[in-house]
């Protein structure tokens, strides 16, 4: 593991650790406004200084940092259950299944510019409607009670082109591991294709996938601050980084501590798990170690 | 060839045929990994199986055991015809049909322990009366590894102690046929001998019939009780194991058996040894007629069109080749009388 393996745990330690006692870290309410004290600076009461409401930017950062790991985790999740399992079929099955699958589906997602589906999704999309339409209307509202309001349009947008990473990195490894001998010798042994797929190739073939995620994760944080700034995301008053960034926009020449804490906090964030993400990398492909 | 009781594997003109290529530019080509191999192997024998690297032992061991589909010919085991069995019957002919592989490392999922990877056959069969771990304990006691060892990981074995592993899974399922595929070529010449001794115990005491692919002439000679030799998919001659390393008839056996050094300095540095010239042709385009003439030092005209039959040229003792038949056994005798092609008997 190198150094910045260790930095970027460290600040993601950070960042998990505010986003779970945030209730316990954040000094003041965070969307109660104080319009006689709007754009403090930074003082021992206001850490960070208030925004445009007079709202702490402090409180802010810290539960925004709830938002920013609900929203990537669950993409990451959700995305790399997808595509492993997407992925292990068509390398799995071969044939015509894998030259449907990769040849076709994976290329027209990847072909997509990411971020614009996300914004054409998360603009157009009834995530109720859509929901509604698989699994009745009651169903869609139990399910959508579970999440925050604005989380599932996000998770929807973003899993629909974040899957497809994954399945291609999960093709290759399978492709490779199910040529190993172990596998031939489960086959020999009468063990059914399930079993073959789900205990023999799958567990040997997701390490290169840890890394995927990692790097997953700082990617998702910054595409749930790109659609929050463009106030499609997380609606307010939740305090979403990207959102505070966009209520910041109009006043930062002024008053750069409102856009510069939220903007730091994404950028250590994305950092951090860029660093894990590498780190990892270097360190499962010992190949690639260059010290 | 009729159906014999003695027989336990009965292959009849089995083919490997892969295509690769064959895109809007180019045409697909047919690789003939094994080209129809008509081949008895007799219960309770090792059958040794030789050849170079890329002459199709390997595929024809995996397509007995449909780890490789093969694509024509038959393969008989117990009257039933393998290679055209539906996937279900298939696998519930895999308890009788087991396989060691080459490489212990690779052979072995890393992320299971010992007792799971021998346990797992026991499972999928449903065979252990008693506990499973009793049954895994007792098949690692057969091969010689202690049964505290069952915790623990394929990595903290080693090359030997892995393909006693190998060796245990194999026998979890209490087969009766064993494709031991160059199960002794990836260890050290110690654990080879005790992984050669393993596998004769085994035989004996379980009456087993293996088909032992190696390039390890000298290990073939000392396991096998007959031998076949292969070449670009094709088996060239065929006799006990005796017979053919004392009177090899095809000038491809010949060159191979001496290229085996002899571990006398003296007679090492004087005697004769053939060797054959270039490497083997690729099976995409393998050779028309013989496809050894390319490299023959006796081949003629006609070995180039004519495709040599696999003939009885002495009792037990079989041999593809056009220049000798039964009357006329040594081809260099034949190619110093000036005979060309021989009719065969």
């Amino acid at each position: 593991m190198n150094r910045l393996f260790y930095i970027g745990a460290s600040i993601a330690a950070v960042v998990i650790l505010m986003a779970t006692f945030a209730p316990l870290i954040a000094t003041h309410d965070v969307t109660v406004q104080d319009l006689a004290n709007r754009f403090a600076s930074p003082s021992a009461d206001h850490w960070f200084g208030t925004d445009s409401l007079g709202r702490d930017v402090f409180s802010r950062v810290v539960y925004g940092a709830r938002v920013s790991l609900q929203v990537s985790i669950s993409v990451v999740a959700f995305s790399a259950v997808v595509g492993i399992l997407i992925g292990s079929v068509a390398g799995f099955y071969g044939g015509w299944v894998d030259r449907f699958l990769s040849g076709y589906v994976f290329n027209v997602f990847l072909a997509f510019p990411g971020l614009l589906l996300a914004i054409a999704l998360a603009a157009f999309i009834d995530e109720r409607k859509v929901l509604a339409y698989v699994i009745g209307e009651g169903g869609a509202d139990a399910i959508l009670g579970l999440f925050s309001p604005g989380l599932f349009k996000m998770l929807l947008a973003l899993c629909a082109i974040g899957w497809v990473g994954y399945a291609r990195v999960m093709r290759g490894q399978v492709l490779k591991v199910r040529e190993y001998d172990f596998v031939q010798a489960a086959k020999a042994l009468g063990a059914s294709n399930m079993r073959i797929l789900f205990t023999h190739i799958m567990p040997n073939s997701i390490q290169p996938l840890i890394v995927q995620a990692s790097l997953g994760m700082a990617g998702t944080v910054l595409s749930e601050a790109s659609l929050s700034f463009l106030g499609l995301g997380i609606p307010p008053p939740a305090p979403s980084w990207g959102t505070m960034i966009e209520e910041a926009r109009n006043y930062f020449a002024n008053y750069p501590h409102t856009l510069f804490f939220p903007g730091a906090a994404i950028a250590l964030t994305v950092l951090a798990f860029n660093f894990i993400g590498d780190g990892l990398r270097e360190y499962l492909d010992p190949k690639q170690r260059t010290r | 060839m009729e159906t014999n009781d003695n027989n336990l594997i009965s292959l009849q003109d089995l083919q490997v045929h892969y295509r690769i290529g064959g895109g809007i530019f180019s045409e697909a080509k047919t690789v003939k990994a094994v080209d129809g191999v008509t081949l008895d192997i007799r219960k309770g024998e090792t059958l040794g199986l030789v050849g170079e690297s890329g002459c199709g032992k390997s595929t024809l061991g995996k397509a007995i055991l449909r780890l490789t589909e093969p694509t024509g010919g038959k393969a008989f085991y117990n009257g039933k015809d393998l290679a055209h069995l539906p996937k279900s019957a298939m696998r519930e002919q895999r308890k009788d049909l087991q396989m060691i592989f080459q490489d212990p490392y690779a052979s072995l999922n890393p992320r299971m322990t010992v007792g799971q990877i021998i346990g797992e056959p026991i499972r999928t069969f449903g065979l252990a009366n008693g506990g499973i771990d009793a049954r895994v304990q007792e098949l690692m006691e057969t091969v010689g590894l202690s049964r505290r060892f069952i915790k623990r990981y394929p990595h903290e074995f080693s090359g030997g102690q892995r393909q006693r592993i190998g060796i245990a899974r194999a026998l979890a399922v209490d087969p009766r046929f064993i494709v031991a595929d160059e199960p002794i070529s990836a260890l050290d010449v110690s654990i080879q001998a005790q992984i050669m001794n393993l596998l004769e115990r085994l035989q004996a005491e379980k009456d087993l019939t293996y088909l032992f692919i190696s390039h390890d002439l000298r290990a073939v000679r000392h396991l096998s009780d007959r031998v076949a030799v292969m070449y670009l998919g094709k088996i060239v001659e065929l006799a006990p194991g005796k017979d053919i390393y004392a009177e090899p008839l095809m000038p491809y056996t010949k060159a191979l058996i001496s290229a085996v050094p002899v571990p006398d300095p003296e007679i090492e540095a004087t005697r004769e040894r053939i060797i054959l010239k270039g490497d083997v042709p690729s099976p995409i385009n393998p050779p028309a007629g013989c496809r050894f003439h390319t490299r023959c030092a006796y081949a003629i005209d006609a070995c180039r069109t004519t495709v040599p039959q696999l003939a009885e040229i002495k009792p037990q003792h079989f041999a593809a080749c056009i220049r000798i038949n039964a009357d006329n056994p040594n081809i260099h005798a034949n190619h110093e009388a000036g005979l060309g092609a021989l009719q065969q008997k």
